[in-house]
């Protein structure tokens, strides 16, 4: 039986009255201006292309986009003219180029797309894996297994080990802010970013008193969060890592949507919670674990990108992911190429850029949401 | 679908060593309007909260047709139960139509867009709450009163047939306290509602359970239990009681304290 059905009485007079408010309200701005989803991905679409392609053309070396665009033609198989473009043009290209800026992508797209789905989870727009400590505690897995040796699991064992440090970081922050049922902003972050603040000590104390001194200055170099060095051979786990977080999130993005309702609300419309989140967390711990093994701990890319996406297409996750994911790889290839470029030859790292842009933003969202919890009468 | 009932059996719920719920049984039979009241801190909330699966009993069980709630999977039960329940959802710019479109999850499979049916649903809920002008709002922005009119329909949207709802007439103004009791009222499920208002819980529920310190201090048609004597033992104020002329249902008037020493 339909419960709404037949359950509809005719519009009183007072009723149409009120309607008639409610249009005069959205006159007024009420009623969110959004972009069609589409044009949306679309915007973004062409966005990353033209970025990727500017992430190949910038450097040392100026490559035209012409040539960028026919040396990765060619290197895909497309038959065309004779290469017009030297050989060292073609490695700098796709052996030097080609695999950081991909892993720029890669990493942008993964920081959003976590940093979406974190804010659902604990139900807090302020929650991002760095601020959360969780790109630290993936920070401090990753440089024990350098300073230790311990390498169990082969080549992959930076990544486990950041997995591991990520996903004790991420529960222990969230037991800690959480009391009687309920995080508050304040808590939440403060709790991150005293997590955080230990952690990175400890990462550091290991690193300084560390044997092996010059390796350990590059690793130093790495904990500030940098794109530099990377070879094709370590992106496919990267890569990986995306893809399954992509695909396991847009399958649960309803559930998502639910936890925006609260978690009470959420049960009673179908979702095991607890279940739900404890399962969640090992994915974005497993996600933000492989990118910062690869990539170092990234600011603030996870808090910026899914608020300007939610501007432009609303809440639902089924359109914030994929949005934020295009934006994130956007993002964070545009910010490496002014990374590399702004004081070239010398490379600034591109996570102090991102720092850099994060800050403020943090700071006017904080702002925003103290406004809306006084106009709501919400202390 | 038809209607549901619901039985609680010997139901009781701690906080540490504290009782919230101490022993409660009561039961709402199919197509059934049941009133909870009583002081705050009484066990309302608690209770509700135990129908709707959040909070897990420490003794007795919930049981709906017959079934142990919580040995259903929870979308199982979603798609039988739902809820109004008092707690804010965040701060994520969904619009009101999207709010309401959530109650249709535990009747999709993950992958399911939205059918044409379900946005059928979405506006007929959004109209028995008239709400359809508050369709393309910012969740965020309503006022109290319009959010809980949204938080209803969504329930209504989940096509429950049974229903839990924890003081759904807060916020609201007092024609739209009416019209969402109206509402409840004629919908051909099965409803347990928790309300502050006596007399609203007087003209719009068939029974009221009235709470006190997690127990049940007395059951019955409101004419039954809504007594001179009863709200004295439980809410500690002189009241009168009339039966009021139009409505036929008990009207209550409480009188100040200085009206109770004359």
């Amino acid at each position: 039986m339909t419960a709404p059905a037949g359950t509809s009485a005719p519009p009183s007079g007072a009723a149409r009255g009120s309607g008639h408010g409610n249009r005069k309200a959205d006159r007024d701005g009420n009623r969110p201006r959004r972009w069609s989803f589409t044009v949306t991905l679309a915007v973004l679409g062409v966005l990353l292309l033209a970025s990727l392609t500017a992430g190949l053309a910038t450097g040392s070396v100026h490559v035209p986009p012409g040539q960028v665009w026919g040396i990765v033609a060619h290197a895909l198989g497309a038959g065309g003219p004779d290469p017009a473009w030297s050989q060292a043009r073609e490695t700098i290209v796709l052996d030097v180029r080609a695999p950081r800026v991909l892993l720029g992508a890669v990493t942008g797209a993964g920081l959003a797309l976590v940093g979406t789905a974190m804010q659902a989870l604990v139900r807090n727009p302020l929650a991002e894996p760095y601020l959360l400590g969780v790109s630290s505690g993936a920070s401090l897995g990753a440089v024990s297994v350098f300073v230790f040796g311990v390498s169990v699991f082969g080549p992959v064992s930076l990544s486990a080990a950041a997995f591991a440090g990520a996903l004790l970081t991420l529960l222990l922050v969230y037991t800690t802010a959480r009391t009687g049922g309920r995080i508050t902003s304040v808590r939440l972050v403060l709790s991150g970013v005293a997590v955080a603040a230990v952690l990175s000590a400890v990462t550091n104390l290991l690193l300084l008193t560390t044997e092996q001194g010059n390796e350990a200055r590059a690793v130093l170099a790495w904990t500030l969060g940098g794109l530099g060095g990377v070879q094709w051979d370590s992106l496919w786990l990267p890569g990986a890592a995306l893809l399954l977080g992509i695909v396991v999130l847009l399958i649960q993005a309803r559930p998502l949507n639910l936890l925006l309702a609260g978690e009470e609300a959420a049960t009673t419309m179908g979702l095991d919670v607890a279940r739900f989140r404890s399962r969640m967390f090992v994915l974005l711990s497993l996600v933000t674990g492989v990118l910062v093994a690869a990539a170092g701990p990234i600011a603030f890319v996870g808090l910026m990108l899914p608020h300007i996406v939610r501007l432009f297409v609303g809440g639902d996750h089924r359109r914030v992911l994929p949005a934020a994911a295009l934006g994130g790889a956007v993002f964070l290839v545009c910010t490496d190429i002014a990374a590399r470029s702004l004081t070239a030859p010398m490379e600034i790292p591109v996570g102090v850029l991102t720092a850099l842009c994060g800050g403020p933003f943090f700071l006017w969202l904080m702002r925003r949401e103290a406004r809306r919890n006084t106009d709501r009468g919400v202390a | 679908m038809s209607a549901t009932e619901l039985h609680v059996e010997d139901v009781t719920l701690t906080a540490g060593a504290h009782h919230l719920v101490r022993d409660v049984s009561l039961n709402v039979r199919p197509g059934e309007v049941v009133g909870l009241v009583g002081p705050n801190g009484s066990g309302k909330s608690s209770l509700l909260r135990a129908v709707y699966r959040v909070l897990r009993p420490d003794a007795g069980c919930v049981r709906v047709d017959g079934t142990d709630a919580w040995s259903l999977p929870v979308r199982r039960l979603a798609r039988t139960l739902a809820a109004v329940v008092q707690d804010a959802g965040a701060d994520f710019d969904l619009t009101v139509r999207e709010v309401v479109a959530m109650g249709r999850t535990p009747h999709k499979r993950l992958l399911d867009g939205d059918s044409a049916e379900d946005n059928r649903l979405v506006e007929s809920a959004l109209e028995a709450v008239d709400s359809v002008g508050l369709a393309d709002r910012t969740f965020d922005r309503l006022s109290g009163g319009e959010r809980q009119r949204v938080l209803i329909a969504r329930a209504l949207a989940q096509q429950p047939s049974l229903l839990a709802l924890d003081e759904p007439t807060n916020h609201l103004d007092v024609r739209h306290q009416l019209e969402v009791l109206g509402v409840l009222r004629r919908l051909p499920a099965t409803v347990l509602v928790a309300l502050h208002d006596l007399n609203l819980a007087a003209y719009y529920c068939d029974r009221l359970y009235v709470l006190r310190d997690g127990e049940v201090a007395a059951s019955g048609t409101p004419a039954d239990v809504l007594t001179p004597r009863l709200l004295d033992e439980v809410y500690g104020v002189a009241a009168e009681v009339a039966v009021h002329p139009r409505t036929g249902a008990p009207q209550v008037t409480f009188l100040p304290e200085k009206a109770r020493l004359a």
